[in-house]
């Protein structure tokens, strides 16, 4: 077994040294009847190098991978080039196999990473300080929703119609467990979002409300009067960002009065994975960072005067304060905040603008475009890189039948939103820098033909 | 007032010893270079990313184009590639030597495995792609699924959960579900005191009373006690098993009876199971649901902090109840399960735990590990891991406290305690001695349980010489911190940082970069 | 003016009938560098026993039971900026918040300083 060093010399030294006959010693404590007196059936042996990558490689081989087709997707997840230094520097095994930075002197690197982290993402978000990041965007939503109930010591959050459907359904089964009450409705194919029923909503008994930008349809709307009409009743606004490269083009949230802002942060740096592991992002005001939940990394100094960083404020975390911590959160995505941070270092302002300023205009031209088919309405007023069309039938069959074509053509609302129909023809249209002019008139071909 | 924590000093006591080291003009020690923060190396003009020009176009931003100064600095790819390298060598790392933090299992990361996850088959898939699109993702899943489920002997398997505490959380839920479903509303779970400090936090999280478990003399859960506390309010015990001090929990399946006969259920708290896999099966022992940390046993990387992956497998009775979405087999392709279609067979599933289906990249390197492995290999991985741990163990005994030395045989770590230092001397000074040796300290002050506890986890990937070298550091260190060896509380002296200001980090947090001249006027 | 001591660490000081409340000096090195002190608001009334503030270490946090019942009338708003002044005065200048109290009978059966040293001793 290639990973394993011990040769049986050696065991049997070693059994020698600790007065132990035969391995089997070591596990006495282990009661007989439970005790697997050879191995397990039904699996099969180790296997070589070569034999488990053409396991492995053939079973990815049967999905179709975003570089190989025109790809619209996004709600929530995005395709972006990734420089490849990225991959390259996130692979060193300095940064791979190193543990949580609990021994600080022997783990600066890491350390000094979630600071300019932490740094950035404040700065990117428009708040004040950022933690060292959370598992993903919807369970960091979650905990924002959490923390406002600590602040406000309310239990009622609002979450707007256009928030992701899938951060809805964590944050409902997590509040049935925890006892918030949180409204929700499925959202409208309007070109406006629900900020104003928001606001006429908001009464004493709100925690907070919980608003996405852009929203799950692509849209953008100003959220100064919805924090104006939280703070005027003691409530906080939450913001939830999906796609970060829009704050290279859009004001941020926090510069708008969010209290708290989260987001996935899979966008920059980290890859489409299927899903995970992705990287969620956390911002607040400075007057919140106790209530805040997960890691943070501080600066400080050394015995000898020289600056350095460690991990502070833990005494809010699960490994102290147990059953009275602000979240019983453990790790953080520490290789994906480091994937993030290298990509935003290598962009830049100059770049991370540059960036945003491309995929808008491409998704500006493909809204155009794919509007001229017949048979499909924009709803978009205002949008980013990801607009919603509507087709002049269920969205749902386009999409496979495209797919079966070879063209990923976006996410529709009946995947979204399942239980909605009424607004099943929707399909959510994602743009990036990774989409080609080429791209854009296949789609538009094959949808044109697909509706007629 | 409550002071049942451990108080160790968190401010260093000033060093002086800079006229004995000549200093450089960079501050620079060959190898070991000084590295500034991008704030202040970086500008916001520099760029290390080319695009091709954007087409022209009106903009559709609803008049809220971002017009401020961000202040993100950029560096050129070649800055880039340079600031990170720089830093990655301030780290130490399993890639550098033994890493031996009890409870965490650092072992040696395959490269295959990182290989695998990289292939854009599996890196370069979105997850809303139509399903038709992506059945080899969902094999994956599937079949890490299956190998888990058996390996543990239970019924099933969750997959979504993001790490072992978020598998903690999904294993409670599912319990509170059943519990719930049954019209049977409890409000206590109890957890021993050598607990993982994320039980007693994730239970008071899905609304619990915590209630502690006594251990014996011999450090592991008190039955007697338990069995005695058991009645109608108890939803479910959690256990680590093998637990926090190393042990196994000889009584587990008597612990699972009394528990069950009580109407309750067990959680298995399964960080430490790579120190059974392949020899004992949980569910043989009676649990109901147990967390698998990939990251641990399955050899994930741990990249300096996560991302984890913590699946849980569960028996028949908690499956019903388990979160959505799941991979299931239908025909000859596998379908997800998500919200649309969960009513027509599970619904009473308590819902969805994450946005997507769980930590994709961790299951192809995860099932990549486990089949590099096989059922024979894994059965040897747990054997070497306790082989190991017991050769620590009774290679120090004799010059460190073993609190449960004598309580048989450990499995995967082994415990040491501060017992017998000289006056003044920590378990705090051992560790930063083992910095300067070149190994990664072992954890400390864990588990609570223990005075200045030392938990040490070779893992099976070391070889014996490597176990040699440590253990004559760690008997140098033990002997050192015995004669009251002063020298030591300096420690470390050869790291790219001395010991640091806990203290005043948390005193005045500083937690994001300011520029100099902002920061002075704040003051 | 009397002071009262409890084997909870507290220390109570009383003058009429509002009572301030701190911990021991006992205390304050047992926990290390203070860095943070959660003070309770104005108006808060507590139990006896009840949780009313947090002191924070850096790898401790512990909890301060209210000692006697009452209504909180003021807390110390210089720990807020100085957490390090139950450190270096944890029986004067470090102190917590005051009461008024609710019960005086409670404080029968607190200890006074020379019981609090002998108990002290016996730890």
């Amino acid at each position: 077994m290639r990973y394993l060093p011990l040769t049986d010399t050696d065991r049997q030294e070693m059994l020698s040294v600790i007065g132990a006959s035969s391995i089997d010693d070591l596990f006495v404590d282990v009661p007989a009847e439970a005790r697997l007196s050879g191995q397990i059936e039904g699996l099969p042996d180790h296997a070589s190098e070569l034999a488990v990558e053409r396991h492995m490689a053939a079973l990815a081989r049967k999905n179709l991978s975003a570089g190989e087709a025109p790809f619209f997707l996004g709600a929530g997840a995005y395709k972006h080039h990734v420089p490849a230094s990225v991959d390259h520097l996130i692979q060193r095994g300095e940064f791979l196999t190193a543990y949580t930075p609990y021994q600080p002197e022997i783990a600066q690197g890491t350390l000094q990473v979630l600071f300019e982290f932490q740094t950035q993402v404040a700065r990117l978000l428009g708040c004040d300080v950022a933690n060292a990041s959370m598992y993903d965007g919807s369970t960091a939503c979650w905990e924002a929703i959490g923390m406002a109930r600590r602040i406000t010591k309310r239990g009622k959050a609002l979450l707007s119609s256009g928030l992701h459907p899938h951060y809805v359904s964590v944050a409902n089964t997590m509040a049935k467990f925890t006892g918030d009450v949180l409204e929700h409705e499925s959202p409208t194919l309007d070109a406006a979002t629900d900020i104003d029923a928001l606001i006429a909503s908001i009464d004493k008994d709100t925690s907070c409300v919980v608003v996405q930008y852009p929203d799950i349809l692509g849209r953008i709307a100003d959220l100064t009067p919805l924090a104006d009409a939280a703070h005027a009743v003691g409530a906080l606004l939450v913001a939830v960002v999906t796609e970060p490269v829009a704050l290279g083009a859009i004001k941020a949230p926090g510069h708008m009065g969010a209290d708290i802002v989260v987001g996935e942060g899979q966008s920059i740096g980290v890859g489409l994975q299927f899903g995970g592991p992705y990287l969620g992002l956390f911002a607040c005001k400075q007057k919140y960072v106790r209530q805040m939940p997960g890691r943070l990394c501080g600066e400080t100094l050394d015995a000898s005067g020289k600056r350095g960083f460690v991990l502070t404020l833990s005494t809010r975390e699960q490994h102290i304060r147990r059953e009275k911590a602000t979240s019983n959160i453990c790790t953080n995505s520490g290789l994906c905040a480091l994937a993030f941070s290298i990509h935003m270092t290598l962009l830049g302002e100059k770049g991370l603008r540059e960036l945003a300023v491309l995929n808008h205009g491409l998704a500006v031209q493909a809204a155009d475009r794919l509007a001229q088919v017949p048979g499909v309405t924009l709803l978009n007023d205002s949008f980013f890189n990801e607009f919603t069309l509507i087709l002049s039938k269920d969205a749902r069959d386009v999409v496979r039948a495209l797919a079966d074509k070879g063209v990923l053509a976006g996410v529709s609302l009946g995947r979204l939103f399942p239980t909605a129909p009424e607004i099943g023809n929707g399909l959510v249209v994602a743009v990036t820098e990774t989409v080609t002019p080429e791209d854009i008139e296949t789609l538009a071909k094959a949808l044109e033909e697909e509706l007629a | 007032m409550t002071m049942l924590k451990e108080g160790r000093p968190t401010a260093p006591q000033a060093v002086n010893d800079a006229d004995t080291i000549p200093a450089t003009a960079t501050g620079n020690r060959a190898l070991m270079l000084e590295e500034a923060l991008i704030f202040e190396i970086g500008s916001t003009d520099t760029t290390g990313v080319d695009f091709a020009d954007a087409p022209k176009v009106a903009s559709r931003l609803g008049n809220l184009a971002r017009t401020d100064g961000i202040g993100l600095p950029g560096l050129s790819e070649q800055e880039t590639v340079r600031h990170y390298t720089r830093l990655s060598r301030q780290n130490y790392a399993i890639d550098l030597g033994l890493f031996p933090l009890g409870s965490c299992t650092m072992k040696h990361n395959p490269r295959l495995n990182e290989k695998v996850a990289r292939m854009p088959g599996f890196a370069d898939i979105h997850p809303l792609q139509p399903q038709s699109t992506v059945q080899g993702a969902l094999a994956v899943i599937h079949e890490l699924a299956a190998w888990l489920v058996t390996l543990t002997g239970m019924h099933s398997v969750a997959m979504s959960p993001k790490a072992g505490a978020h598998g903690e959380l999904c294993g409670l839920l599912a319990i509170r579900a059943a519990l719930e479903a049954r019209g049977d509303a409890r409000s206590v779970i109890l957890v021993p005191e050598s607990a993982h400090g994320t039980n007693p936090a994730t239970a008071a999280f899905c609304g619990y009373k915590v209630e502690d478990i006594p251990a014996t003399p011999d450090g592991r859960v008190d039955l007697e006690a338990l069995k005695a506390r058991l009645g109608p309010d108890v939803a479910a015990v959690m256990i680590t098993n093998p637990n926090t001090c190393g042990l196994f929990e000889r009584d587990m399946k008597t612990i699972s009876d009394a528990v069950h006969a009580a109407g309750a259920f067990v959680y298995c708290d399964g960080a430490n199971f790579n120190a059974i896999v392949g020899r004992v099966r949980p569910g043989d022992l009676g649990v109901d649901a147990m967390h698998i940390n990939l990251h641990k046993t399955f050899s994930t990387p741990h990249g300096g902090g996560g991302p984890g992956s913590g699946p849980v497998v569960l028996s028949e009775a908690l499956t019903p109840f388990a979160p959505l979405p799941f991979v299931e087999k239908q025909g000859d392709g596998f379908a997800l399960v998500e919200e649309e279609t969960a009513d027509e067979h599970h619904a009473s599933s308590f819902g969805r735990m994450v946005a997507f289906h769980g930590q994709m990249g961790m299951f192809t390197r995860a099932l990549t590990y486990i089949l590099s492995h096989g059922a024979d290999g894994l059965r040897q991985v747990a054997e070497d891991a306790v082989l190991n741990a017991n050769y620590v163990l009774r290679s120090l005994d004799d010059v460190l406290d073993a609190p449960f030395g004598g309580s048989g045989p450990c499995m995967h770590e082994a415990l040491f305690s501060d017992k017998g230092l000289a006056d003044g001397f920590t378990t705090l000074d051992i560790a930063k001695g083992l910095i300067d040796e070149g190994f990664h300290p072992m954890t400390m002050y864990f588990p609570l349980v223990v005075h200045g506890a030392m938990l040490v986890e070779p893992t099976e990937t070391e070889s014996k010489a490597a176990l040699d070298q440590f253990i004559l550091a760690l008997r140098s260190l033990a002997n050192r911190a015995k004669a009251g060896d002063e020298a030591l509380k300096g420690a470390p002296y050869f790291a790219p940082r001395r010991r640091l200001d806990e203290t005043l980090a948390a005193r005045k947090p500083v937690l994001t970069w300011t520029e100099p001249a902002l920061a002075q006027a704040a003051e | 003016m009397s002071r009262y001591f409890t084997d909870e660490h507290e220390w109570i000081d009383v003058a009429g009938d509002i009572a301030t409340v701190g911990i021991t000096d006992y205390a304050q090195e047992q926990l290390g560098d203070i860095v943070f002190v959660e003070l309770p608001a104005e108006g808060t009334t507590f139990e006896k026993g009840d949780d009313a503030a947090v002191v924070e270490s850096v790898k401790a946090a512990s909890d301060v039971y209210a000692p006697i019942s009452g209504e909180v009338v003021e807390s110390n708003s210089a720990l807020e900026d100085e957490p390090a002044l139950v450190n270096s005065d944890a029986e004067e200048d470090g102190w917590f918040f005051k009461l008024r109290i609710a019960d005086a009978s409670e404080l029968e059966g607190l200890m006074n300083e020379a019981a609090y040293k002998k108990f002290v001793a016996s730890l």
